[in-house]
C-alpha cells in the first residue's frame, strides 16, 4: 500500500507546493504505516524533474505522459489521478490546495468515495480514528475534523510542513492514463500567467503595498524589494479595485489567502479582512506612518514611518545584508 | 434559463470568532449573519443573467430555520424564488448531496455559488455536485458570460487567469470581479416577502468529514517597533531573531 499525491506542473515544472504534499505524505506514511509515497504527475514534464520529486519524499513517480493533460484540465486531471488512486491501490491521496488542486480534489472525493479536508494544517492525529486539523473562517480558527471513509483526501495548507530536500532520486514509471474524449468538452482557450515573477500563493516572502503608496506609479520600490527577496508582490484590496495593480495580486477575505514565511505590508492599514488573507503568515512586517493603524497590532515587528522614506533606506540595507 | 443559486449563511466577515460548550460550537452571540460575499457576487452575476435571458432564478440554501432571512434577503436581491433544504450543514459532502438532488430535481441549465464559503473555506462543493451530476464545474470563475448554450469564462489561476469555454449545463464557484454586489432596493424588499420560499427535507443524511472540536490561534505577542531611521536593525533582526530571510 502506498499514499498518493497529485503534483502540479506549470510549464512543465513541478511545483513547490506539491513538493511539499510529498513531503507531508512522506511523515503520514511514516506515521501510519501506509509504505512508501507515490507521486502521480501529469502532462509533459521532463525526467530530471520528475526524478526530484524523490528529494521531497517520493519513492516513485507515475508519469501520465500525455500532451492533452498539459493543460489543467479540471475533469480530465481528476479522471487521471482516480486511475493512479485505483491502480497503486491507495487509500489516502494527498495534494496542496491550489486553484487546480482543489477543483480536482472535489470531484475526486466523489469518484472515490473518499472523505476529503481541505486547508489542512498538520498530520492528522491517527492513534484510534483520524483526526485532521483544519482551518476554517479565513485563519482565524481551526476545526478538527474526524473523517469516517476507508479512502481519504488531505488538500493542505501551505507551510503545514517542512519541505524535505534530503531523499533519494524517485523511479520514475510511464503511467498510460486511459483518456475520455468527454472530459475535454470544456476547452482552456488561453492563459495568461505573470511570467518570471514568484507566485503569490506559493511564495515565502510576500511584498504588499496598501492605499498608503498613493498610486500605482509608486510601485517600483516594492517590486525593487521583492526582487532582492526573491518576493511575490501583493496589494490589498482598494488597490486592486482602484486597479492599480492586478486582482490576482489582491490578499485578503475575498482574494488569495496567503500563508509566507514573511510577510512586509507597506501602507496597509490592516483591516480585518485583509489580515484574514495573512494571518496564517509566520512572520509579519508592518510599515505604516499612522502609529495607530489596526495592523501593528497583527504584527512582529513594526516601523512608524513614511514609506516613501523608509522602503528605499530598507532596500538598501537588505541589499547589504543579503 | 434556469438558474440555481447556491448561497451560505455566514458570520459578517468582520465577526468575533469563539466558541462555546467546551470548543465544540460556534459561538454565535451578537453574530451578525450575511450571505456569504463570494455567493453575493454569484447572486449578482446571476440576477444579470436572468434577466438578459428572461429566464428563471432559483436560490437554495441548506440550513435551519435561522438562515430564512439570508433568503429573503436573496429574494429581494432578485431571485424568484427560495428553496431551504432544513438541515445543518454538516460537511461539505453532506451539502453537495442535497444541492445535486434538488438541482436534479429542478433540472437547471446553471447552477452558481460562491468560490468558498467563509466559515469552512472547503470551496469542494461546486465540485463535488459536479460530479455527482455529471457536469463540469469550474472554480474559482472571475467572468462568465452566456451566449445561447456555449458559456465563456475567466477562471483564476495562480499568478493568472485562464480562458474557457463550456456549454451549458455547468456548474461555478465564482469571486469577484464577476459581477458587482447588489444592494436590494425598496420595491425588492417588498416583493420578497411574498416570494415562495419552500421549505424542503434532506435526503441523505451522510457525512464523511464532520468537524468536532475548535480552537483559536495562540494569542499574537506585541509588536517589536524599530526606529525609522535605524532600519538595518531590522533586518538583523529579521535574519538573526525570526531567522525568516
Amino acid at each position: 500500500m502506498s499514499i498518493l499525491v497529485y503534483i502540479e506542473q506549470a510549464e512543465g515544472k513541478v511545483k513547490k507546493t506539491s513538493l511539499e504534499a510529498v513531503s507531508f505524505a512522506n511523515s503520514l506514511a511514516a506515521q501510519t504505516g501506509e509504505g512508501d509515497v507515490v507521486a502521480v504527475a501529469l502532462g509533459t514534464i521532463g525526467n530530471e524533474e520528475l526524478a526530484a520529486i524523490g528529494k521531497a519524499g517520493a519513492a516513485k513517480v507515475l508519469h501520465g505522459d500525455e500532451s492533452k493533460l498539459d493543460a489543467g484540465v479540471i475533469q480530465a486531471h481528476a479522471s487521471a489521478v482516480a486511475q493512479a488512486f485505483n491502480h497503486i491501490g491507495a487509500k489516502t491521496l494527498v495534494l496542496a490546495k491550489s486553484s487546480l488542486g482543489d477543483a480536482v480534489a472535489a470531484r475526486l472525493a466523489i469518484k472515490l468515495k473518499a472523505g476529503l479536508v481541505s486547508n489542512v494544517v498538520e498530520l492528522p492525529k491517527t492513534d484510534g480514528g483520524y483526526v485532521v486539523k483544519r482551518s476554517i473562517y479565513t485563519g482565524k480558527a481551526f476545526a478538527e475534523t474526524s473523517i469516517t471513509t476507508e479512502n481519504k483526501i488531505l488538500a493542505i495548507k501551505k507551510n503545514a510542513i517542512d519541505l524535505k530536500q534530503d531523499g533519494a532520486d524517485a523511479q520514475v514509471e510511464n503511467f498510460s492514463v486511459s483518456i475520455d474524449e468527454a472530459d475535454f468538452a470544456s476547452k482552456i482557450t488561453s492563459t495568461e500567467r505573470a511570467t518570471g515573477d514568484v507566485l503569490l500563493p506559493e511564495a515565502d516572502i510576500v511584498v504588499s503595498g496598501g492605499r498608503g503608496l498613493k498610486g500605482p506609479e509608486n510601485w517600483g520600490m516594492v517590486e525593487e524589494m521583492a526582487k532582492i527577496l526573491g518576493a511575490a508582490t501583493a496589494c490589498s484590496k482598494p488597490v486592486s479595485d482602484l486597479e492599480w495593480r492586478p486582482h490576482h495580486e489582491h490578499v485578503g477575505q475575498t482574494g488569495v489567502k496567503v500563508a509566507p514565511t514573511l510577510y512586509i505590508a507597506i501602507g496597509i492599514s490592516g483591516a480585518i479582512q485583509h489580515l484574514a488573507g495573512v494571518n496564517s503568515s509566520k512572520c509579519i512586517v508592518v510599515i505604516n506612518k499612522d502609529a495607530d493603524a489596526p495592523f501593528f497590532k497583527a504584527a512582529d515587528y513594526g516601523i512608524v514611518g513614511d514609506a516613501f522614506e523608509v522602503v528605499p533606506k530598507l532596500n538598501e540595507a537588505f541589499k547589504a545584508e543579503l | 434559463m434556469k438558474i440555481l443559486v447556491c448561497i451560505t449563511h455566514v458570520p459578517d466577515t468582520t465577526s468575533k470568532i469563539q466558541f462555546t460548550a467546551d470548543n465544540t460550537k460556534f459561538d454565535s452571540t451578537g453574530v451578525q449573519y450575511i450571505i456569504g460575499p463570494y455567493d453575493d457576487y454569484a447572486l449578482a452575476r446571476a440576477v444579470e443573467l436572468r434577466d438578459q435571458a428572461s429566464g428563471k432564478l432559483t436560490v437554495l440554501n441548506v440550513g435551519e430555520a435561522d438562515s430564512e432571512p439570508t433568503l429573503r434577503k436573496a429574494l429581494a436581491i432578485g431571485a424568484d424564488d427560495a428553496i431551504r433544504v432544513n438541515a445543518a450543514p454538516k460537511d461539505s459532502f453532506f451539502v453537495a448531496q442535497q444541492i445535486a438532488h434538488y438541482a436534479k430535481e429542478g433540472s437547471y441549465d446553471l447552477i452558481l455559488m460562491g468560490r468558498e464559503s467563509i466559515d469552512f473555506n472547503g470551496g469542494m462543493v461546486h465540485g463535488m455536485v459536479g460530479e455527482l451530476l455529471g457536469m463540469p464545474s469550474f472554480s474559482p470563475v472571475m467572468k462568465l458570460d452566456v451566449d445561447g448554450s456555449m458559456v465563456k469564462m475567466s477562471r483564476e489561476i495562480e499568478g493568472g487567469k485562464e480562458l474557457l469555454e463550456a456549454s451549458l449545463p455547468l456548474i461555478a464557484g465564482c469571486q469577484e470581479p464577476i459581477a458587482e454586489w447588489k444592494i436590494p432596493n425598496m420595491r425588492g424588499i417588498m416583493s420578497a416577502r411574498t416570494k415562495p420560499l419552500n421549505v424542503v427535507e434532506p435526503v441523505s443524511q451522510e457525512t464523511q468529514a464532520e468537524a468536532s472540536k475548535y480552537s483559536l490561534p495562540p494569542a499574537k505577542g506585541a509588536v517589536k517597533l524599530v526606529d525609522k531611521d535605524n532600519v538595518a536593525e531590522l533586518v538583523k533582526l529579521l535574519k538573526n531573531e525570526a531567522k525568516v530571510l
